[in-house]
């Protein structure tokens, strides 16, 4: 299974937690705002769920792929 | 203000009679321009039967996005729980007047609209929105609701607000979100309004021109509005047009009427370089687009989009590099404040563009903002970022030969001068509440 990772933008303070914890994912743009490059394989899911639990303003979520998460949508 | 309306040389929908009108219709003369509402068996049109008919129309959001009417209906019909019709008069784009020329003449057939959406959604409440910087908009718009109230019309309440006066406020999670208490700032989605609104309620989110149109479809039916545009945009449009044409305002077109079309109905003049969609949108050569329709299927190639119909034509010889650094200031200073890439990203290639306007680039100003328009768009919680950067990109595309001089320390000669057919920045600093 592949993840998404979103960030909501009104919540991130850009801390840059998720950067560190991610590089592999997450970069931070020249002001300290994370910029997300591609989904994320299971083989750096953990990694990616340690980044979520660090983001100290919660700004950062792990979802399943869009057509996942469309299903459950409807139930 | 009231914004100029010419004669157009094309069939009058929205704006008939609008040449000697200098008020509002009143009510009686609305149905007399336009017939009553239709009736279904008990009186009012069937909800289905307005939805049907403004899918079959083929009608699209005239605020700007420019998405399905009849999808967006249907979906705010299809959720759970009591609906809310929001009405959006907000009109935040400062090149744009034709909202406020409808609002102006033709109040009845906006609130017809927004009865029947209200009916076919099952809302009992419609919220006009309206910017507080135009009381007299407020005003009419209360004595046209309480002429429909006396004469007993809709089933559904109208409520009129006043909303800040802010580019940003007129997105429509920012409307629900001053609705619901908060302020006028937009929010991050999902939810939409359609799945979530005013006091959490599914809640359908239209532009008054939008509105206006269902109440033209729902008399006259959706192959009557098929008979003028293009099957892929059908219907009559309302522009805006300024800068240097001799014949400024507000016109109706038929969809599919070409840019170079519009250019002439307003009497333009020399033209330099023409903005497509206002301040969210992009810069042309007049030569390369004046073919192509003003659609958003005829203008995709060239990487435009309609908007909300904003035609600002710039005159030849001012400097398109200083007109465009003075709308991303004002962007800038429009930014919600609430996403980091709008926040700091809109001042940074603000003032990228202030030194090439002023011709005293600081370091490499043309790489920087190469790098920085690459990596803002998509990042905030509404497009206002989005727009900024696709307004800078085009500049730099459409003033290449002008941005190289000025990038080399040498600006145009017009750069420096006041600007007096330039884009209009408005001057007033509303708070969010």
């Amino acid at each position: 299974m592949r993840w998404r990772l979103r960030i909501d933008p009104t919540a991130c303070t850009g801390h840059g937690l998720c950067a560190d914890l991610l590089p592999e994912r997450i970069e931070l743009d020249e002001w300290g705002f994370p910029v997300i490059h591609g989904d994320v394989p299971a083989s750096l899911a953990g990694h990616a769920r340690r980044a979520v639990r660090a983001c100290p303003a919660l700004a950062l979520r792990l979802e399943t792929k869009p057509r996942e998460t469309t299903r459950r949508e409807r139930s | 203000m009231t914004a100029g309306l010419r004669r157009a040389q094309t069939t009058r929908r929205l704006t008939v009679g609008w040449q000697h009108a200098s008020r509002p219709a009143r009510l009686g003369e609305h149905l007399d321009l336009y017939g009553p509402l239709p009736s279904g068996r008990h009186g009012h049109p069937d909800p289905r039967s307005v939805i049907d008919a403004v899918a079959a129309a083929g009608l699209t959001g005239r605020g700007g996005a420019g998405f399905p009417t009849g999808t967006k209906l249907r979906a705010v019909a299809g959720r759970r729980g009591q609906a809310v019709v929001v009405a959006n008069g907000m009109e935040s784009e400062p090149a744009s007047e034709k909202d406020q020329a409808l609002l102006a003449r033709a109040p009845h057939l906006v609130l017809d609209g927004a009865a029947l959406a209200a009916r076919a959604v099952g809302a009992q409440t419609v919220h006009i929105c309206l910017d507080r910087t135009r009381r007299r908009q407020a005003d009419e718009m209360i004595g046209a609701i309480t002429e429909r109230w006396e004469a007993r019309l809709d089933e559904a309440q109208f409520l009129v607000h006043e909303l800040p006066h802010r580019y940003v406020s007129s997105e429509e999670t920012a409307l629900v979100r001053w609705l619901n208490g908060g302020e006028a700032r937009p929010t991050a989605t999902p939810p939409r309004p359609y799945e979530r609104g005013v006091e959490r309620a599914p809640t359908l989110v239209d532009n008054v021109e939008t509105l206006a149109h269902i109440g033209l479809i729902a008399r006259y039916g959706p192959r009557w509005f098929r008979e003028l545009g293009q099957p892929d945009a059908p219907g009559t449009m309302l522009v805006t047009t300024a800068g240097a044409v001799r014949q400024p305002g507000v016109y109706e077109i038929e969809s599919g009427t070409s840019v170079g079309q519009v250019l002439t109905l307003a009497d333009a003049a020399d033209v330099g370089a023409v903005l497509i969609g206002g301040y969210f949108g992009t810069w042309h050569d007049p030569r390369r687009v004046a073919g192509l329709p003003l659609t958003a299927a005829g203008l995709k190639a060239a990487g435009a989009a309609p908007g909300a119909g904003v035609l600002f034509a710039l005159a030849a010889g001012r400097c398109g590099v200083a007109e465009t650094a003075r709308v991303l200031g004002y962007l800038a200073r429009q930014s919600a404040q609430q996403c980091g890439p709008c926040r700091f990203g809109l001042p940074a290639i603000a003032t990228d563009f202030a030194q090439l306007a002023a011709g005293r680039p600081e370091g490499n100003v043309l790489g920087r903002l190469e790098r920085r328009l690459g990596v803002i768009e998509g990042r905030g919680a509404c497009r206002h970022p989005d727009g900024a950067v696709r307004l800078a990109g085009s500049a730099l595309t459409a003033f290449a030969g002008d941005i190289r001089a000025h990038a080399a320390g040498s600006p145009c000669p017009a750069a420096g001068r006041r600007s007096l057919a330039g884009l209009p920045i408005p001057r007033t600093e509303d708070e969010w509440r």
